[in-house]
């Protein structure tokens, strides 16, 4: 983000300590993480240490820290997809792009990531790629299902 | 009259025209279930098809009505006629009914699942009543009235539908009422522990000090549970209604609605419900001339499951770690900022206009002694009907299994109730009634809805891995007791699955899940060794093969399996060498296949081809120990 850009962003908010959250998913919004910098500029702006923001921050898991790939894959981990095969279907992707949770492939084409339940369990297992809900995945069809996204 | 009433009675208008609409009206179910399995397509290709054959017709997109495993549903209602529903609809399928429909008059009974009428008319003849569908005869419809019926979006199909009314009463009867009105109602908190919902109120409404806080609990945690998250997604304005009212019963003049950021579509919901609710005059200042005042605020949760828990919560909200605190105090007593503060559960909340405006009497016609009323539970897992159900509390596990869930497919295993924090009950405990006592006298909790199925293929102690690798990774390190005894635990079940077990683990676990249960400061880690106890008691046999033979029965246990290919059998025909993500599959055409074991991830996708496939063979076998 840019200079103004955060003065834009933090415009809306008051500067208290209570607001630490909606402005880090505010950020992690615009960027698709929460850069060094990000960190030292709500610093200033909440006139809150960084260490206790970046302790704020890395609780919560929604929070990342690098940046994303231009894709992202996030395969549920819930336990309706779970007892659906999800573990088979997470080793799989993580096989087919060659990278662990986490990870961004090299090139910075996709990115792979779990979640906890995407809310739509009787379609389990559940794989989400960027905003489309793959429902029903089964690993027979997993090559299928990334290659619309190659 | 007041603008609030007139307001009410144009929204009544409203909602009569669409109920005698000259035109045709389609209703698609659009919660996260519903566009998940493809509503927005089947919403596109409705309206294309209206527009390729110049037809009118209303679209109205509505929540979940209950049977997610019909997704997508698309209802149409002819002009005076019942509405009819049809399941599992593409977008082909989709043109084709209103096509047929609309055009020509001819309902296509075989692709419709039921009709909403009293009675049938000549247009649904050979279609059954909906309501009549095994999944949902033996359901009520408190919380979930509305959910599938209204547009979430209108408050005007809420307030048509008396909405608010409950609130109105509410300001009429005065705080004390209120409280003393859902004290006879016998209603207890649904996030899980089952508290009473006025002992909470009444603690917080004594409490002195001016400003009090009341909040909304829609962390919703439990992995595969969607219950709370659907009922905000279909009838927002029935948790606000609640919120509201119990702020007023407390003498709250702030709320927070506390909710995963990533629930996208509840919280754009919640939203566009709040604006709504400023608009008539539901919030701020002096609301409908009660002489209260209140202001809701959404705040976004970003994970973390400890999160769910009050103290946490609380925490979250004040914009620290998530992190819980030992109490007393209580936070009806010492909650956000100090401040004497009530959270409630997102149904107990969407519970409570249901109460106010029938009477406690009318709700204690539901449910048993000491639990009335009703829940609501995702059922979800190995199930053939999955979906968000609602009954009476005390039917048997037995009638939502099998009566409304109609059984696994395979032969039935058990089922987890409670998520994480809950526990994993079999066969024997059928029949045992759904209720708070109940399901805590089998080692289980009843928790705030979600119920697992498990089949033969569910392996119990995999799944006691699963729900304690959760527990153990969303132990917030507070206190030792969850943070290591969960580490530790993981540690044995891993030992165990990996058929690398060591003497008596079968006891150390025992031993150190019942410290990790009686030691832990917050709930989390007290009910965390819970999927691991109930297993042991349960299903101790499969423990025992384990440890013992090495052997999984499930076939689960990857690294206590081998696939083999039979070459008596495979045929060449590379269907597996392609569906294989680990490349661990090679051969040529027509040649017998070889499968290269320290690539194979055992992910049965080579099971499955050659085994369904008719141009396959059946020639991959998945051998155990025993097998073996
Ligand atoms: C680890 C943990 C997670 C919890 N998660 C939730 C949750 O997701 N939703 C919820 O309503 N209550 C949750 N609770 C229970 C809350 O602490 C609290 O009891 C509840 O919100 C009170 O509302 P009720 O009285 O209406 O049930 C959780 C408790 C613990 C210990
Ligand atoms: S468990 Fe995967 S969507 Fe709920």
């Amino acid at each position: 983000m840019k200079e103004k850009e955060y003065e834009k962003l933090f415009s809306g908010f008051k500067g208290i300590e209570d607001d630490i959250l909606a402005i880090f998913l505010r950020v992690q919004k615009k960027d698709g993480y929460i850069s060094e910098e990000a960190i030292r500029r709500v610093s200033r702006f909440l006139k809150i240490s960084e260490n206790r923001l970046y302790g704020v921050a890395t609780f919560y898991p929604k929070f990342r820290f690098t940046k994303p790939g231009r894709n992202t894959v996030k395969v549920c981990m819930g336990t309706a997809c779970h007892v659906h095969g999800g573990q088979s279907l997470s080793d799989a992707v993580g096989w087919q792009l060659g990278i662990s949770l986490g990870q961004t492939t090299d090139d910075g084409h996709f990115d792979f990531q779990r979640v906890t339940c995407l809310g739509c369990c009787t379609l389990a297992p559940v794989v989400q790629i960027n905003d489309d809900i793959h429902d029903r995945v089964l690993v027979t069809g997993l090559k299928e299902t990334l290659k619309q996204y190659e | 009259m007041n603008s609030f009433e007139k307001r009410r009675q144009e929204a009544q208008k409203k909602w009569d025209a669409l109920q005698n609409s000259r035109v045709p009206v389609i209703y698609v179910g659009s919660a996260t279930c519903g566009l998940a399995a493809g509503a927005a397509g089947v919403l596109k290709a409705v309206e294309q098809t209206l527009k390729r054959n110049r037809l009118k017709a209303k679209v109205v997109p509505v929540g979940c009505i209950g049977p997610c495993y019909l997704e997508p549903l698309m209802d149409i209602t002819m002009p005076g006629e019942p509405r009819i529903s049809y399941a599992n609809v593409t977008p082909e399928k989709a043109q084709k009914i209103v096509e047929s429909l609309l055009i020509e008059g001819k309902p296509l009974a075989d692709l419709a699942v039921g009709h909403f009428g009293d009675n049938g008319s000549d247009l649904t003849t050979g279609i059954p009543k909906f309501f009549d569908m095994p999944m949902l005869k033996p359901q009520v419809r408190v919380v979930l009235r509305n959910a599938g019926y209204i547009d979430p979006d209108d408050i005007d199909h809420y307030l048509a539908n008396d909405g608010y009314a409950g609130l109105v009463k509410a300001f009429k009867m005065g705080p004390e009422a209120v409280i003393e009105e859902i004290k006879e109602a016998g209603l207890r908190g649904r996030g899980g522990a089952g508290f009473p919902a006025f002992k909470k109120w009444e603690i917080c409404r004594g409490a002195p000090g001016e400003q009090k806080y009341m909040v909304c609990n829609s962390s919703e945690g439990d992995p595969g549970a969607f219950m709370n998250r659907s009922l905000i997604e279909s009838d927002p304005h029935s948790v606000l209604e609640g919120l509201l009212t119990a702020a007023f019963a407390i003498g709250a003049s702030f709320g927070y609605i506390y909710i995963n950021t990533d629930y996208r579509l509840a919280v754009a919901r919640l939203r566009k419900a709040v604006t709504q609710m400023k608009e008539v005059g539901l919030l701020g200042k002096n609301i409908l001339g009660s002489g209260f005042d209140f202001e809701i605020k959404i705040k976004e949760g970003a994970g973390a499951f400890v999160c769910g828990e009050e103290t946490a919560q609380i925490a979250c909200i004040e914009g620290r770690r998530g992190m819980p605190k030992a109490r007393p105090p209580f936070p009806a007593i010492s909650g956000i900022h100090g401040k004497p503060t009530i959270i409630n559960n997102v149904e107990t909340l969407g519970t409570i206009p249901n109460i106010l405006r029938n009477g406690a009497a009318w709700y204690t016609q539901y449910g048993i002694e000491g639990n009335r009323g009703t829940k609501t539970f995702s059922l979800v897992g190995k199930v053939k009907r999955g979906g968000l159900i609602e009954v009476p509390l005390g039917v048997k596990l037995r009638t939502i299994i099998y009566d409304i869930g109609g059984g696994s497919w395979k032969k039935f295993k058990g089922v987890q109730t409670g998520g994480p924090s809950g526990g994993c009950l079999s066969e024997e405990h059928l029949d045992i009634p759904v209720e708070y006592e109940s399901m805590n006298a089998a080692g289980s909790i009843m928790g705030s809805g979600g119920l697992i199925v498990m089949d033969e293929d569910t392996c119990a102690v995999d799944l006691a891995l699963y729900f304690l690798r959760f527990t153990q990774k969303e132990s917030c390190g507070k206190c030792s007791p969850c943070r290591v005894g969960t580490w530790h635990m993981v540690t044995i079940l891993e030992r165990i699955v990996s058929g690398q077990s060591q003497s008596g683990d079968l006891t150390k676990l025992q031993t150190l899940a019942e410290t990790v249960q009686h030691a832990s400061l917050c709930g989390l880690g007290q009910t965390a060794p819970n999927p691991v106890l109930t297993t042991l008691r349960y299903f101790r046999s499969e423990y025992l093969e384990h440890v013992n033979e090495k052997h999984c029965r499930a076939g689960v246990c990857k690294e206590l399996i081998d696939y083999e290919i039979d070459p008596q059998k495979c045929n060449g025909c590379q269907l597996c060498v392609d569906v294989c993500p680990t490349d661990a599959i090679s051969g040529a055409k027509a040649e017998l296949h070889e499968l290269d074991l320290s690539r194979c991830i055992r992910c049965k996708a080579c099971y499955e081809v050659c085994r369904y496939n008719p141009l396959a063979g059946n020639a991959i076998v998945i051998k155990t120990r025993r097998s073996a």
